[in-house]
Parts: structure tokens; C-alpha cells; sequence
């Protein structure tokens, strides 16, 4: 069964308001005993693999974006059986209402929800503010590993890409549209692919996607991690960006993590009908043969079509 | 399976440590290390200049080398710095920490690169998490190449 969708001012301004869920709304959840039957499953996705040890929601389940949500052979996302397999065991049925949260302002959190929505899962929100707004505001974390509980099943549902997810053929197809740089500035001028030093997925040029326009991911946040109003977000993405409602858009960064923070601002915030989270983003478009690349701080021009 | 007998003993033991266990339970040893790494000295915390700071995607991470005159000699001393939110970090700098810190910069230097990949982690933690720990020793090696700073 559903969960009941919270209503506050905040999230009413918002074209999906039952994407989201406040710290408040969680707590009164648990205390309520919505996870007792199965109703609400809390998920955790954190970038460090050992945060979730630490201290968690009591009665969380933890899914890690590269261990759990990659399939390593294929360099693509877990398949239909292995989703299954997963959310079976994670205590999820299709109809469960899954609440995600995490660290670093829900942007992994904010990955999971799209993974999960690449395989049309529902009823899946986000904890506005994540792991750091329920630690700032001195709720409860536990270490007491949550007792594994599967769920009676969950169907075998292939995974349907193409409305949430570009490839790198589809960017290209995509010229023209609009396309959001959520990098920090020095990845987009070209100044740097990564930190010196510092291996990360090596990527030889540095730049952006021709016309894309820049807005680091962060911006969608405020201070405590969680997503700006409506107002500053369409001041962001509309005013600054230059973003027309109705838009086909196409949010891009390193690996697709950050970016699908920005997709899910883009999507359920704002409302764009077609957003798509390239997730190969600048590992595979920095490398790919014969893709255009801009540099410096101007969006760029569009390649001459031959 | 690597063999560990090149390492020094503290750090051959640790990694023996991990390669007995099951990988799960190589994650919770991990998760340990991660608790104790020792906080940083005093006269360190207040000249955070003195650190060497790693900042990426991931967690930031301070780091420096310090050489001492003991009775065996010089001897690097290693000192990191992660916050409580990055404990893979944390845990991976405690293993080097434990293993490494109070030998000399040539016991170091000959410790070899893949060190960290003997721990049997890399499956567990994935290969990418997995590079960004390993480059941690090799931060290390390159500040005692470009001269550790005498301890103040």
C-alpha cells in the first residue's frame, strides 16, 4: 500500500511534490510504524561504502550505487532479474513505497532514485536534505544492522532507458536542445578533468558538450542539503540557463551522479516532462572518437554538420 | 593470491589480517581501522597550511609526512586527516598509518604500489573506490621523495 504523500508549502510550489518527503514527515512514518508491513522501505546510498556502518535510520536498508546498482561486465546497470533479486531481498515489493536518502546533499541518493525509476518502480521519494538534515536536526542513527526481511517478491520488470536516459548517440542526436553542465567550473572551462594526482575514471580532454550551459549541481541545494524553492530553482535553470518550460533537456557531469541530483530538480521540481540523465557524461564523451568537445567558459557553438 | 613478504612486518601482518577473513568481513575489519585513526596533533590541527589537501569528487582527504631523528635513525612519520563521513578514507589511511608510520622513507618507498590491492577489497568496495585508496599510498611516497619536512 502507499504511503500518504506529505503536503507542506514548500513542496506544493513543486510540479511533483509527492517525490519528496521531509525529515519530519519520515520520523512521524517510523514512529507510525509504516515499515512494520512493509508499506515503507527507507534506503540509504551514500558515496562512501562504509558510511551506512557508521549509523543509519533505524530500520534503513542500504543499496550502493556501485556495488549493488552496477553490473561491472557490461559497464550498464544491473538487468531486470538482478533488480529484482536485489529489491526482494532489500525487503521491497512493487508497490512499496521506497523513501531514499544519503550523504553529500542526496546525490547519490538522488542516482538510486533514478536507477529506480529506470525500471518504472512507482512510488519512490526523496528525503529532502538526506543523511546530514536527519543528523543536523539530532534524529535518531542506530549501528544495529536492520534484520534482513524479503519481500514476497518483485517482478522481473526490464528496465525502460530511453525516457530518463541519453546515450551517447542520443547527445548527439540531442544537439541543439538544451544540455545542463552541472560540473564544478574548472571541469567545464576544460581547466582540469580531475584532481591532479589523483586517478579517477582518466578522461583526456577537458571541456563541455558544445552549447551546453553550466550549473554546478550544488546550486539546486541550500545550505542544508536540501533543494532550493521553486522561485531560485526556475531563477537557476529558467533565467539563467535559459530554459523554456517544455524543454528537451539532457543533464550530464562526470559518471551521471551528480547530474541525476539536477534531473530529479529538472523533472519533479520543475516539472520538464523530458529530462534525460546522460550518465556516461564526461568519462565517455571526453574520450569518445569523433564527438565535438567546447572549452573556456562560453557555452560554444554547435559543429558544423557534414 | 599476492604474496605479502616484501611489506614490512606491521604491514604484512595487517594485510594477512584481511586476506584470512571472508570479504565481507574484510569491510567491517575496515570499518575498525577506520576508528582508529589517531586524531591529528595539535600543532598540526592549527596550521592546517601544513597539510597537503586532496579535494576531488570525493572525500577530502589532508595528509603529510614529517621525518625524526630516533635512535634507529630517521624515520618518516605519517599524519591524515578525513572526516568521520568519509570512513573508507579513514579506514585505508589507518592501514597505512599502522603499517608505515616509524619506518624509514626507504622501508616506504619499497613498499610496492599494489599494496593496497592485497587487502581483497577492491570487489567489496568496487575497482573505482579502490583507485582513489591506492593513490593514497602513492601520495604518501611522493611527499617523502620531494623531502619530508623536519618534525617542528
Amino acid at each position: 500500500m502507499p504511503v500518504a504523500v506529505e503536503s507542506n508549502e514548500k513542496f506544493a510550489a513543486y510540479a511533483h511534490p509527492e517525490r519528496l518527503v521531509s525529515t519530519q514527515w519520515l520520523a512521524d512514518a517510523l514512529a507510525n510504524g509504516a515499515t512494520a508491513d512493509g508499506g515503507l522501505v527507507v534506503v540509504e546510498s551514500d558515496e562512501d561504502v562504509l558510511l551506512y556502518e557508521t549509523g543509519h535510520i533505524p530500520g534503513s536498508v542500504k543499496i550502493d550505487w556501485h556495488t549493488d546498482l552496477n553490473d561491472d561486465v557490461t559497464r550498464d546497470y544491473i538487468d531486470g532479474a538482478a533488480f529484482a533479486l536485489l529489491a526482494t531481498a532489500k525487503g521491497i515489493s512493487r508497490d512499496t513505497t521506497v523513501v531514499v536518502y544519503g550523504d553529500k546533499s542526496n546525490w547519490w541518493a538522488a542516482y538510486a532514485l533514478w536507477v529506480f525509476t529506470l525500471f518504472g518502480h512507482e512510488d519512490v521519494r526523496l528525503l529532502d536534505g538526506g543523511r546530514d538534515k536527519w543528523i543536523a536536526e539530532g534524529r535518531e542513527l542506530t549501528t544495529e544492522a536492520t534484520p534482513s526481511s524479503p519481500s514476497a517478491g518483485y517482478p522481473v520488470v526490464e528496465r525502460n532507458d530511453a525516457p530518463i536516459r541519453a546515450y551517447k548517440d542520443d547527445v548527439l542526436a540531442h544537439l541543439g536542445k538544451p544540455l545542463i553542465d552541472v560540473r564544478s567550473t574548472e571541469e567545464y572551462t576544460g581547466e582540469r578533468t580531475h584532481m591532479p594526482a589523483y586517478p579517477q575514471e582518466g578522461t583526456l580532454r577537458g571541456g563541455h558538450i558544445p552549447t551546453a550551459a553550466s550549473i554546478p549541481w550544488a546550486r539546486a541545494a541550500a545550505e542544508d542539503g536540501t533543494y532550493r524553492s521553486r522561485v531560485e530553482l526556475e531563477a537557476l535553470y529558467l533565467d539563467e540557463a535559459g530554459l523554456v518550460p517544455g524543454d528537451d533537456v539532457v543533464a550530464y557531469c562526470r559518471i551521471g551522479e551528480r547530474s541525476s541530483h539536477t534531473w530529479f530538480a529538472l523533472k519533479y521540481l520543475l516539472g520538464f516532462d523530458t529530462v534525460r540523465n546522460y550518465d556516461g557524461s564526461w568519462t565517455e564523451w571526453g574520450n569518445a572518437v569523433r564527438v565535438p568537445i567546447a572549452i573556456g567558459s562560453e557555452r560554444g557553438e554547435l559543429p558544423k554538420t557534414n | 593470491m599476492t604474496t605479502s613478504q616484501a611489506l614490512p612486518p606491521a604491514l604484512a601482518e595487517i594485510v594477512t589480517d584481511f586476506q584470512e577473513l571472508e570479504e565481507r568481513d574484510r569491510l567491517t575489519l575496515l570499518l575498525e581501522f577506520s576508528r582508529s585513526l589517531p586524531d591529528l596533533p595539535e600543532r598540526l590541527t592549527n596550521h592546517p597550511e601544513l597539510l597537503e589537501q586532496v579535494m576531488e569528487c570525493q572525500s577530502p582527504l589532508f595528509l603529510t609526512v614529517e621525518s625524526e631523528q630516533t635512535d634507529k635513525g630517521e624515520v618518516i612519520r605519517l599524519f591524515f586527516k578525513a572526516p568521520p563521513e568519509a570512513p573508507t578514507t579513514r579506514g585505508f589511511a589507518s592501514v597505512l598509518f599502522e603499517g608505515l608510520d616509524g619506518l624509514t622513507a626507504a622501508e616506504i618507498l619499497a613498499v610496492p604500489d599494489d599494496m593496497p590491492e592485497q587487502l581483497g577489497l577492491t570487489r567489496a568496495i568496487s575497482p573505482l573506490r579502490m583507485r582513489g585508496m591506492s593513490a593514497m599510498l602513492g601520495r604518501v611516497k611522493r611527499k617523502i621523495v620531494a623531502g619530508a619536512r623536519p618534525a617542528a
